[in-house]
């Protein structure tokens, strides 16, 4: 009944993932997080070094979370969210570089 | 305990201005009438089912609307307060600190709390209407927005008579909004108010994406959609990305003032224009975010009232969607004069002037669509056609405006109080009111007076024109913006003199739209479903729209769908026939998003004062009434086909 009313549109289920796919999402966030931990903590690499891990780890965590959390890879077309994601990165990439070029050249705060 | 009492009344309110006590006395009396006449006529139950627990897009579109004239209103005043104390120099008409407190909240009030709902009112009004859609696609989460704005908008209006307002400009710069120099609670109440009213903003910009990827009628391909809701789309985008920025750069600042932080103080490694630069990276799109909507209605009313198909319909798309990105490359033009150098203010200038280029497709795209059109010049098209050249000379001043040397000489004077003032009464207001005009009729099921809304469309216009062209001048003369005074020897007299009148002359025209609402009600004219000989889809059902829309979801061919459709039909062609009536799937009501958002309200009041007897219990209601609506699973229910059956008989009763 009412199939072709809107408001049956939003319950059409799009797979949710599987228990293994959970796990392994967790386990690998688990062990992204542990890793800056241990270096960090334990002065295994300092400077440059120690901002590099925690970057790197910190952007795999978010790929981690959209891959098996946010079930970005098993949308249906057209891919809105993809689409909102890669037009969220653009501005929040615009946000940084922008800010950080911006208060580079401050004559104010120099 | 008398004194102690005394001691806090006289901190807690707002004294010493007759101003003041007049607004006290006026806002008890307004209040004790409204409890007086809900009891009188008995109408408390009415107030709760019809409407503050309502979840029809169409109820809290006329909500908005009405919070935002109320708004209007407040906001208006007080530019008239302010213009009344510069009409002649060395006027002791306002406080130097009053006057401060003034544009502060003008300019808040205005944006935020006037611009924003009106904008949101019209969204909610038409877009479901537009995209043959029967509610939004979260109506709960509507109403949620709604009550969220209203407490922030309640929130921040107190504080004129509890505690006083906020007096550091309307984007309360950094060091002066910091604790040390603003010590008072009315900084706090433009945080939380603002805040608060915020969360409901970024969830109605969410929601109206997902209502239009998702809910538009079938057949009804993107590039089939009305133009007003691209608008509305590209403008949502906008928001969703811009307000977190409002709401993190905030955050900031308040965690500066309630713990003592140093993100923007000049002490302990802050800087102030980081601030600076992260406000206007919101308060740059948030201009689009308002104009883009109005720039639809345009679109929709020139094409209706020229009997024309909208000229360049995919060159608009584009331009809208290019503005809805491009409005977050040009924020740095807000302080050139910050000194970060000739790279940075060439760059900033340069994106400024591109962004025009997409504006002023649009321009010329109305001006085709007019030609040779069969044009009529109802109040909805006057407003339109004033609003081009209004907005094309204000978009001159902003490319003036936009370049950086010159800037130097025109920042923070009159000439950019009347640029921008141009472009947002001009683009903006004019926008807002030509469409709830157009979609009066639709919304309410009945016609407003013609005659009266040519007095006010005039007034508002010659108003504009005789209060912001003097302002130009003023400020190449020198005079900058938030003097709360000037002396004779300036010769600035005569020019704001000019001024003043102008804005009073906008005030009376606001008076006789008041009047002209109030004269159709009272001699009311019922509206038939297509006054206008309109384009697009809700112009197909009955005035005022049923509660659920459309009887039969519409099936869509092609652009202007309604009128291809009365071409059709013109021509002989027996329209489609329908199928049958089947149960209508509706959202029930729900009291929880005004009972969640005066939690809010009690938890922001109470963070402003710093009473954490009032902030806790508000911030646990707030988790309480999220839980209690995740587990309520009693959220819909259908409307059988006889009911169905009888509205739309009495609905086509009442046409004939």
């Amino acid at each position: 009944m009412a199939q072709h009313t809107a408001h049956d549109n939003h319950d059409s289920h799009e797979s949710h993932g599987s228990l293994k796919s959970y796990v392994i999402g967790f386990v690998l966030s688990l062990v992204l997080t542990i890793i800056p931990l241990v270096v960090v903590l334990n002065d295994m690499v300092e400077g440059t070094a120690a901002m590099v891990v925690l970057l790197v780890t910190a952007v795999l965590q978010f790929v981690v979370q959209l891959i098996f959390f946010m079930h970005l890879r098993e949308e249906q077309k057209p891919r809105w969210n993809l689409m909102a994601l890669i037009l969220g990165i653009f501005i929040l990439l615009t946000i940084v570089i922008g800010s950080i070029w911006i208060m580079t050249y401050n004559t104010v705060a120099h | 305990m008398w004194d102690s009492i005394k001691k806090f009344a006289s901190e807690f309110f707002v004294t010493g201005d007759p101003l003041i006590y007049g607004a006290d006395v006026s806002i008890g009396l307004t209040m004790i009438a409204v409890v007086a006449a809900l009891t009188y006529f008995k109408k408390w139950n009415w107030l709760w089912t019809e409407w503050l627990t309502t979840v029809d897009h169409k109820k809290i579109g006329i909500m908005y609307i009405i919070a935002s004239i109320l708004m209007l209103f407040r906001g208006g005043v007080d530019a008239l307060l302010m213009r009344t104390q510069l009409a002649v120099p060395n006027m002791d008409f306002l406080s130097p600190e009053h006057y401060n407190a003034i544009f502060t909240t003008h300019g808040v009030i205005m944006i935020l709390f006037m611009a924003m709902p009106f904008m949101f009112g019209l969204f909610n009004l038409v877009v479901p209407l537009q995209i043959g859609a029967r509610d939004v696609a979260f109506p709960f989460l509507n109403s949620l927005s709604f009550w969220l704005f209203f407490m922030g908008a309640m929130l921040f209006n107190i504080s004129f008579v509890i505690g006083g307002s906020p007096d550091a400009g309307w984007l309360s710069y950094p060091p002066l909004s910091e604790k040390m120099f603003s010590s008072g609670v009315g900084q706090d109440f433009y945080i939380w108010g603002i805040q608060i009213s915020g969360i409901g903003s970024l969830m109605t910009g969410i929601n109206f994406i997902v209502t239009i990827l998702k809910m538009r009628a079938p057949g009804m391909k993107l590039m089939k959609m009305p133009m007003f809701s691209w608008s509305v789309l590209s403008s949502c985008i906008t928001i969703i990305l811009a307000f977190p920025i409002l709401t993190i750069t905030l955050a900031l600042l308040f965690i500066d003032r309630y713990l003592g932080a140093h993100f923007f103080t000049l002490d302990g490694g802050g800087n102030p224009m980081m601030y600076i630069n992260l406000i206007w990276m919101w308060g740059h799109p948030e201009v689009y975010i308002i104009v883009l909507p109005a720039f639809g209605v345009f679109s929709e009313i020139v094409a209706t009232f020229s009997r024309k198909r909208l000229f360049g319909y995919k060159s608009m798309v584009f331009a809208l969607m290019s503005i809805s990105a491009f409005s977050f490359f040009t924020w740095a033009h807000h302080f050139f004069t910050m000194g970060s150098g000739a790279d940075v203010n060439a760059f900033f200038a340069l994106t400024t002037m591109a962004i025009a280029i997409p504006t002023g497709v649009k321009v010329f795209n109305w001006l085709f669509t007019m030609f040779r059109g069969k044009i009529s010049f109802e109040t909805p098209m006057l407003w339109a056609i004033a609003f081009i050249p209004c907005f094309v000379v204000g978009g001159m001043t902003g490319v003036l405006l936009s370049v950086a040397p010159a800037d130097f000489q025109f920042h923070n004077s009159y000439f950019l109080i009347a640029h921008f003032h141009q472009v947002i009464i001009g683009g903006v207001v004019f926008g807002f009111f030509a469409g709830l005009y157009y979609w009066w009729p639709k919304v309410f099921g009945f016609t407003l007076n013609e005659k009266i809304g040519k007095w006010a469309f005039w007034f508002w216009n010659a108003g504009f024109y005789i209060c912001f062209m003097p302002q130009y001048v003023l400020g190449l003369m020198g005079m900058t913006r938030r003097v709360n005074t000037y002396g004779w020897d300036t010769g600035w007299w005569e020019l704001n003199f000019v001024s003043t009148i102008g804005a009073f002359l906008m005030g009376i025209g606001f008076l006789f739209q008041i009047w002209q609402i109030l004269h159709s009600i009272k001699f009311m004219q019922k509206a038939p479903a297509d006054p206008w000989n309109g384009r697009t889809l809700e112009w197909s059902i009955p005035s005022p729209a049923p509660m659920y829309n459309f009887a039969t979801i519409p099936h869509v061919e092609e652009r202007d769908a309604w009128w291809e459709e009365k071409q059709r039909r013109a021509q002989g062609e027996a329209p489609k026939p329908l199928p049958p009536l089947e149960p209508i799937h509706m959202p029930k009501n729900s009291g929880i998003p005004i009972i969640k958002s005066a939690f809010w309200f009690a938890a922001g009041f109470g963070l402003v004062f710093n009473w954490l007897w009032l902030a806790i219990p508000g911030f646990i209601g707030i988790a309480l009434s999220m839980l209690a609506h995740s587990f309520n699973y009693d959220t819909d229910y259908y409307i059988p086909v006889d009911e169905i059956e009888r509205t739309e008989a009495a609905a086509k009763g009442d046409a004939r």
